[in-house]
């Protein structure tokens, strides 16, 4: 079997976020891997979300948000003057907390990003959507009734609607904060198979709080503490043989 | 029991008085019109034009120039209305200065007397728009330097502005954060995101407001006694740039300016009846499609 080669996809250098006065992230300086999955890990607060929301940045919503250092993208700083943020948001792709499909029909929510690309054709539509919900393990489930709405459909299925959702416009990067986190233990362990699944294809980058969950689906963790990241290795290391105390006091479930 | 209580009972127990008296008051009044303006409500007062000094006929050019000028005052203020909505809650951050400014400007203009309005009316829309547009066009006589449906429908659609933009951000306000978020994180635009994602969640808060403005502003007459009311017409307008007929004017005209007031009563009862009808189904209409909004569902 020949050995992987692991490229650099996503490299951030002395990034500081701030809000406002108060800063949420401090000179986090981390490569993730092309085709890997990342866990970030963390207790509360510590800026996980933050750190995820610059890859796409979603902070430039944030009136009072504020971003010093760099954030490399396939060898691109998209905090650079020059770069689209709505063409960087077509390439990175984020799946949230809570998810929130569009009350719209399922076959709608899939094809709201291709649309905005300006697809038109109903057979090229239709393509998209049976394979991105193919590819988020969904389609099954709902190929009877992709016209009626997706405000229908259980949390667990939501949530990988929101998955092909954003596959459909066919990113390069999935960003993922807490997918599983308001999902029953059948659904986590089928979104956990998909994010194995689509690994193959994607750079992901998930927050989780669930310690197993990380374990389960990841080959990197990066522990962040107090909007530091305090340690940064393969995930088998963190969670066995981690050389911060911090990291072993927050893994072994001494705090946080 | 301490004074600090006993002044509290007191104001409770008088402010309850006073309350019922008043709903007592107005619906009596109401009840009045319901008894005595029923039987006079006929097919042929809703169809007729009035005649013989007005003591004869029906009210139909005043209904249809009362429901003509809430249309154009729609079509003029709902667009604008829910415009300035949208540049106020998506636009703009909360605390800066254009926004407080227009919400300022918004708020004045709700505490503005209706007869300032028309006053406003006559002074900008006719004096200064039309004859502006008569200038550009090179009208001889004056077609737009009048009293008009249009400035009439144009100085209601300012005075009910305030209805508008409030129901529509209420709207706004309840389309939830994450849905944007969501739309953003596809590659959508702002613009993309409001016209696709936010405005048809909103539509039923838009709706709402051109409803409660229709309401607010059908019996208004001040607004439009100097922009485009007439008491009498030969024929139905037919532009607008026409003058028309008003129910709530009509009202006036039927009970002060007839040489026989008194035979002009069922006429005045079922007059009110048709106007009190309007409002009262438009202003219910509008808060059941609220509270539909409020209920609705968003996971
Ligand atoms: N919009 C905001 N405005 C101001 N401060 C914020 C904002 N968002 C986050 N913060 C602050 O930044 C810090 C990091 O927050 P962040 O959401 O990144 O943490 P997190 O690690 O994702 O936490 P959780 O596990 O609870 O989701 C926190 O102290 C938080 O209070
Ligand atoms: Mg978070």
């Amino acid at each position: 079997m020949s050995k992987k080669i692991t490229e650099t996809k996503i490299e951030a250098n002395d990034l500081c976020v701030y809000y406002g006065a108060k800063q949420a992230l401090h000179r986090i300086s981390i490569d993730l891997f092309e085709r890997e999955v990342t866990a970030f890990i963390g207790p509360s607060g510590c800026g996980k979300s933050t750190f995820l929301r610059s890859i796409n940045r979603m902070n430039d919503l944030v009136p009072t948000a504020r971003v010093t250092g760099n954030l490399y993208i396939d060898g691109v700083d998209i905090y650079h003057s020059s770069v689209d943020v709505v063409e960087l948001r077509k390439r990175v792709g984020m799946v949230f907390q809570k998810s929130t499909p569009f009350p719209k029909s399922i076959y709608d929510n899939v094809a709201f990003g291709p649309r905005l690309n300006g697809i038109t054709d109903r057979t090229e539509l239709d393509r998209i959507v049976e394979e991105s919900l193919i590819n988020a393990a969904l389609f099954d489930e709902v190929k009877d009734r992709l016209d009626s709405s997706a405000m229908g459909l259980s949390g667990g299925q939501q949530q990988r609607l929101c998955i092909a959702r954003a596959v459909a416009v066919n990113p390069s990067i999935l960003l993922m904060d807490e997918p599983c986190s308001a999902l029953d233990p059948i659904s986590t362990a089928k979104v956990e198979e998909l994010i194995l699944e689509l690994k193959k294809q994607y750079t992901i980058v998930i927050v989780t709080h669930n310690m197993q969950q990380a374990a389960r689906v990841s080959e990197y963790t990066a522990f962040f503490y107090m909007g530091h990241l305090v340690e940064y290795d393969k995930t088998r290391k963190i969670f066995t043989n981690p050389s911060k105390k911090e990291t072993e006091d927050y893994v072994t479930g001494r705090f946080g | 029991m301490s004074t600090k209580r006993l002044i509290g009972i007191f104001a409770i127990g008088a402010a309850t008085v006073a309350v019922i008296a008043i709903a007592g008051l107005v619906f009596s009044t109401m009840g009045t019109f319901l008894v005595k303006g029923l039987p006079n409500i006929t097919w042929q007062l809703l169809s007729e034009a009035p005649r013989n000094n007005n003591t004869e006929g029906g009210i139909f050019p005043a209904i249809y120039g009362t429901t003509l000028l809430v249309l154009v005052m729609s079509i003029l203020g709902v667009p604008i209305g829910t415009i300035t909505a949208i540049y106020l809650n998506e636009y703009t951050r909360a605390g800066a200065v254009m926004p407080r400014v227009i919400r300022f400007a918004v708020n004045t203009l709700a505490g503005v007397p209706s007869i300032v309005f028309g006053l406003f009316g006559l002074g900008f829309f006719v004096q200064f728009l039309g004859v502006g547009l008569d200038k550009t066009f090179g009208n001889t006589e004056a077609i737009w330097a009048k009293p008009a449906l249009l400035w009439a429908s144009a100085t209601l659609a300012a005075l009910t502005l305030p209805v508008v933009i409030v129901s529509v951000e209420e709207a706004l306000k309840n389309v939830p954060q994450e849905m944007r978020e969501g739309s953003l994180a596809l590659g959508a635009t702002r613009w993309q995101t409001i016209w696709k994602i936010v405005l048809p969640n909103s539509t039923t808060g838009i709706l709402t407001g051109s409803i409660l403005a229709i309401g607010r502003s059908a019996g208004e007459v001040a607004p439009i006694l100097f922009t485009g009311v007439v008491y009498s017409l030969p024929q139905l307008p037919d532009g607008i740039s026409s003058q028309f007929m008003h129910l709530g004017y009509h009202l006036f005209v039927l009970s002060t300016q007839s040489p026989d007031v008194d035979k002009t009563l069922p006429l005045q009862y079922a007059t009110t009846l048709v106007l009190l009808m309007l409002t009262f189904t438009l202003n219910f209409a509008a808060t059941f499609i609220r509270s539909r909004i409020r209920s609705k569902q968003f996971r």
